[in-house]
């Protein structure tokens, strides 16, 4: 069991800068995401994009952002539980709350911040007619384990960066690795595309475009699937296969969030915009993108101002009877859990002669 | 010289509407459909408009000439769902007065 003060769900930019927020009043921070590294949308969407509403930086590439917001926490020592889904919560008799992935791992924290953004983020699954039967049977939308195709006949279908990635790592491993797209164009690292070119050459991948898969067929497993050629002939190709990869990307979807009794609104979580952002479940809190109220806005600058005004009241919920003040970090410094001290330098006081 | 453009965007459950769309607030098709919630929060303009998740696909129904479509745009489609010859990415497409009488159906979320 993981325990924590603040367990937050979702290490987008508003999670991570929580972290930050909590350590000033000496709480610390786990947190879960779906992805696996931190970041959110920023890493997983558009880290080479520019942001230019971040204030006191006229312009910043997302990734560096989550790269500063990284270092910027790092003495406050978060704890990360990443690749994992945030599935169920149970509320305790003491009002502390039990927080379990869909792999199992428990996280126990008086306060949970729900920073989930659009929510996690989910394989998109191609509108192929009994598709779902075959998940697990052979269909797989995520690989972890490359050894399991040894020997295999892979059938990959996608044209960005992952469907080449791993198109070219199991050219190796596979018996026989088929692409299929439905362009003759590849979105991908350039490298990526002349390395699938190359294999393609060598006889090593099977690259089938312009087409699409229509079918999935098998008695208890996969078997083999039907591709259909995007061109004039609509030429058709049944392929026996061992394994079906779509890999078309991520789609956020708020999932299992939906049925935690929380007050939901147009896709997104209620809160307290008066006070604290907390939701209707006294100890959950819903910072960022994820939650909604009269005037809310979407923006990063708004997720950082929530999980401050958060923390604050995540503290007075822990500590009743404390009596707090906030502190300018430029008088206070920051003391990280890490034994790291920064602080602004001491003006001299010295007379001159 | 008229501010709007009248557009009809028929919805994911098939149901027409016919709205005014302003051509002086550098407004996008997606932007549109979001501030008419013509489809709900959460499953259109996901990336906010940087062609990169296609939650905005629509059909073009009409023979409008429309902006040509970008590289980012066209490699987003290639790996959208539901996707047919008339397909386009409202976020691609700025309202201007050369879209009056447009008419396009989103596309369903995926």
């Amino acid at each position: 069991m993981i325990k924590t003060d603040i367990l937050i769900i979702g290490a987008g930019p508003t999670g991570l800068f929580t972290v930050f927020e909590a350590g000033l009043l000496k709480l610390k921070c786990h947190l879960i995401d779906a992805l696996p590294q931190p970041g959110g949308q920023c890493a997983e969407i558009y880290p080479k994009k520019p942001i230019y509403d971040i204030p006191a930086f006229p312009e910043i590439l997302a990734g560096d952002l989550v790269n500063n917001l990284m270092e910027q926490i790092k003495p406050f020592e978060p704890g990360f539980t990443l690749g994992e889904r945030a599935e169920d919560i149970e509320k305790l008799e003491d009002g502390s709350f039990i927080v379990t992935t869909n792999k199992g791992t428990k996280h126990h924290a008086p306060i949970v911040a729900i920073a989930g953004g659009l929510g996690s983020f989910e394989p998109r699954k191609p509108p192929i007619p009994n598709l779902a039967n075959y998940e697990d049977r052979g269909v797989t939308y995520m690989i972890k384990d490359p050894e399991k195709y040894r020997g295999k006949h892979v059938l990959i279908a996608g044209g960005g960066d992952s469907a080449l990635d791993w198109s070219i790592f199991l050219a190796d491993v596979a018996e026989e690795v088929t692409l299929v797209h439905r362009r003759n164009e590849f979105r991908g690292a350039l490298d990526s595309v002349d390395k699938v070119k190359e294999l393609k050459n060598l006889g090593k991948i099977n690259l089938i475009t312009p087409a699409e898969i229509v079918e999935v067929a098998g008695e208890e497993k996969l078997e083999s699937v039907l591709i259909r050629k995007n061109d004039e002939a609509k030429e058709e190709i049944r392929l026996g296969v061992d394994y079906f990869i779509p890999l078309f990307g991520l789609s956020p979807k708020l999932g299992p969030i939906a049925n935690w009794g929380l007050e939901i609104e147009k896709n997104a979580i209620k809160v307290d915009n008066s006070l604290d952002y907390q939701t209707n479940i006294p100890g959950i809190y819903a910072i960022g993108d994820v939650n909604t109220y009269p005037g809310k806005l979407k923006l990063i600058l708004c997720g950082f101002h929530e999980a401050t005004l958060m923390c604050q009241s995540a503290y007075q919920r822990i500590f009743p009877d404390k009596k707090y003040v906030m502190k300018y970090t430029t008088v206070g410094g920051v003391t990280g859990f890490d034994g790291s001290k920064k602080q602004a330098p001491k003006a001299v006081v010295k007379a001159i002669n | 010289m008229e501010k709007e453009v009248n557009i009809t965007i028929i919805d994911r459950e098939g149901e027409s509407h016919a709205i005014q769309a302003p051509t002086d607030m550098a407004m996008n098709l997606m932007e549109v459909v979001r501030s008419y919630e013509l489809a709900p929060e959460g499953t259109i303009g996901v990336c906010g408009g940087m062609a990169m998740c296609a939650s905005c696909q629509c059909y073009v129904m009409t023979k409008h000439d429309l902006p040509e479509m970008q590289m980012d745009e066209e490699a987003m489609l290639a790996e959208a769902f539901y996707t047919k010859d008339n397909s386009r990415l409202g976020c691609q497409i700025q309202i201007t007065p050369e879209l009056e009488g447009l008419k396009i159906e989103l596309a369903p979320e995926s």
